[in-house]
């Protein structure tokens, strides 16, 4: 499997990074050398293996369903870089 | 009397006890030393005044008999930690100005426990590094030096601000965070002691989050019951953390006998790996006969899965960094980069302030999740985990304790490694394996090379078993002798 331009665009986009044009192809050529070095993996046996999904034996604990927390929005919002009145501001998204 | 900068914890615990001297004049050692040793571009932010305020409250705690477990003792914080009210940085561009109104679990308990933060310790950005060169604030430089050489030399990473701060007696301790090696790494590399606890043992709340099911903290001084005694109070069980556990924290003091008399200690043959220094190999068979003449029973084991750690760990971090970092886009905290609509301000915001290395690692994180590689990628990486875990539980049927290298090397120059991220990557081999199966890991000094250089070895021991850790470590400290200061070339 490997990582061409197209797709260094389509993933920069995912992650929401602005990737300039002249960087998509050395960025392919630097995601593909770590790609190639962990398909390593596919050499290893697993079909009869679980994925790992907690790496300590215990269970979840479970609480009472309660408000704990809150009322606190001048805390939360304190350190955005744009806000009023207790709301974060952001660029207009609908017309 | 020694410089009140030289004292172990334990020591400056019994001095402040005795009222040798006090807790300000204590704090005011080391304050001076942080202002000396700017070169060492060991801290983000200094905090005296906090600092001067801690202490005096402190001497008025020890005055009324009222002495708490860490009382007076000046230490370091990663800035990974959020600190209430003190800006807090993760060593990356994109928190700028971030000041969290609430206090990590891990240092509201130290603080109850009475300890005096000096200030926020740099870092790699995110956490993501073996060398604190892809911090946002520049790299940390190792207070140790070649034998007759100034050449600048890395003190690892990620939590290199809290090793070169504690080797260089400008801390007499300081908090890390261990993903992949994070603390046992950069303490090996500096002459310091480092443990990273069981997943679970200290709760991960308030702890800016890089992947978060490996991730764990840990504390970071000069001698291994310095370790024991900031862990005893790091350490707890944290409704605000469903994956921290609901054990007791034992009296790791206590633990440390001195006794490891019929002590089953494995010994991995998978750990020679190739291209290994000869003095690693050395140091490794000298902590195999130091622990032998204590009376320790030597095993040979078996990790079959080893190889595969580091591949697997750079699919499981990345991936789960790619989660964790998505809240970072401009609008509840930190940098905002503006742009056309509110996708562009978005990317903008993380183009500007993300790192290199943290993109590289966002964009292969997201890649090994997108719709039709999670399997082969992530779902392939878990069952690797399942594997190495195996290994382990396989290998505790045999042996008490593990003992391996820490690092494959010593600490080496900035920049030699920055061009190519796998053989950065490389120097996380002996130790992502135990982040992988959630196990605890110590790293003691153990000695300088011909260069004049520190070198670790690590103990591994089963889940939440650190006590033996402690016990053993204290023996190899011991055998090995103490690790000298490294010489104050920096002070100005």
């Amino acid at each position: 499997m490997s990582v061409d331009k197209e797709t260094v665009r389509r993933v920069a986009r995912l992650a929401r990074i602005a990737v300039p044009e002249e960087r998509l192809v050395p960025m392919a050529g630097e995601l593909n050398r770590i790609l190639a070095w962990v398909e390593q993996l596919n050499a290893v046996d697993t079909s009869k293996v679980e994925p790992m999904t907690s790496v300590v034996k215990v269970s979840l604990q479970m609480r009472e369903d309660a408000v704990t927390d809150g009322s606190r929005a001048p805390e939360v919002v304190r350190n955005a870089p744009a806000g009023e009145d207790n709301y974060f501001a952001v660029p207009k998204v609908v017309e | 009397m020694s410089k009140l900068t030289d004292l172990t914890i334990a020591e400056a615990r019994d001095g402040l006890k005795k009222k040798a001297f006090s807790a300000v004049e204590l704090t005011e050692a080391h304050i001076q030393s942080v202002e000396k040793a700017r070169a060492l571009n060991a801290f983000v932010t200094e905090t005296p005044a906090l600092a001067r305020a801690a202490a005096a409250e402190s001497d008025k705690r020890i005055a009324s008999g009222a002495m708490r477990p860490l009382e007076g003792i000046p230490m370091g914080i990663k800035d990974l930690f959020c600190t209430k009210d003190v800006l807090t940085t993760a060593g990356s561009h994109i928190l700028d100005g971030f000041k969290p109104p609430y206090e990590s679990t891990v240092t509201r308990n130290m603080f109850n426990d009475g300890a005096v933060m000096l200030g926020k310790l740099n870092m790699d950005e995110f956490a993501m590094g073996s060398s604190n060169e892809t911090s946002y604030y520049g790299p940390v430089i190792n207070p140790w030096r070649r034998k007759g050489s100034d050449t600048k030399l890395v003190p690892g990473g990620s939590s290199g601000g809290s090793s070169a701060s504690v080797a260089a007696r400008l801390v007499m301790g300081a908090t890390g965070t261990d993903t992949g090696g994070s603390i046992r790494q950069p303490a090996a590399v500096t002459g310091i002691a480092g443990i990273k606890p069981t997943y679970g043992r200290c709760s991960r709340w308030g702890i800016v989050a890089f992947a978060s099911s490996l991730d764990q903290a840990g504390p970071m001084a000069r001698t291994v019951r310095d370790c024991a005694i900031m862990l005893k109070s790091m350490a707890s069980h944290d409704p605000l953390d469903s994956t921290s556990v609901d054990l007791p924290v034992p009296d790791y003091e206590a633990a440390m006998t001195g006794n490891i008399k019929g002590l089953r200690v494995g010994i991995p043959k998978e750990y020679r790996i190739d291209g290994m220094p000869a003095e690693i190999e050395a140091l490794w068979q000298k902590g195999i006969a130091w622990l032998k003449d204590a009376g320790a029973e030597i095993v040979d084991v078996s990790l079959p899965h080893t190889k595969h750690a580091l591949p697997a760990y750079y699919i499981v971090a990345p991936a789960e960094a790619s989660s964790n970092l998505a809240r970072y886009d401009g609008v509840r905290f930190g940098l905002r980069v503006s742009g056309k609509d509110i996708t562009s301000m978005y990317e903008n915001t993380r183009a500007a302030g993300f790192g290199r290395e943290v993109q590289r690692r966002i964009l292969i994180g997201t890649y090994v999740l997108s719709a039709g590689y999670y399997d082969a990628y992530y779902i392939k990486a878990q069952k690797l985990r399942t594997l190495i875990a195996r290994d382990f539980e396989e290998a505790y049927a045999r042996c008490d304790v593990l003992l391996t290298p820490t690092a494959p090397g010593p600490a080496f120059g900035i920049g030699e490694k920055t061009d190519d991220p796998i053989s950065m990557y490389l120097n996380d081999v002996f130790t992502v394996t135990v982040n992988l199966a959630g196990l605890p890991g110590l790293s003691v000094p153990a000695g300088l090379n011909s260069e004049g250089l520190p070198l670790g070895l690590q103990l591994i021991g089963k889940a939440f078993d650190e006590s033996t850790l402690f016990r053993v470590g204290e023996v190899i400290e011991k055998a090995a002798g103490a690790t000298p200061r490294p010489q104050s070339w920096w002070e100005v």
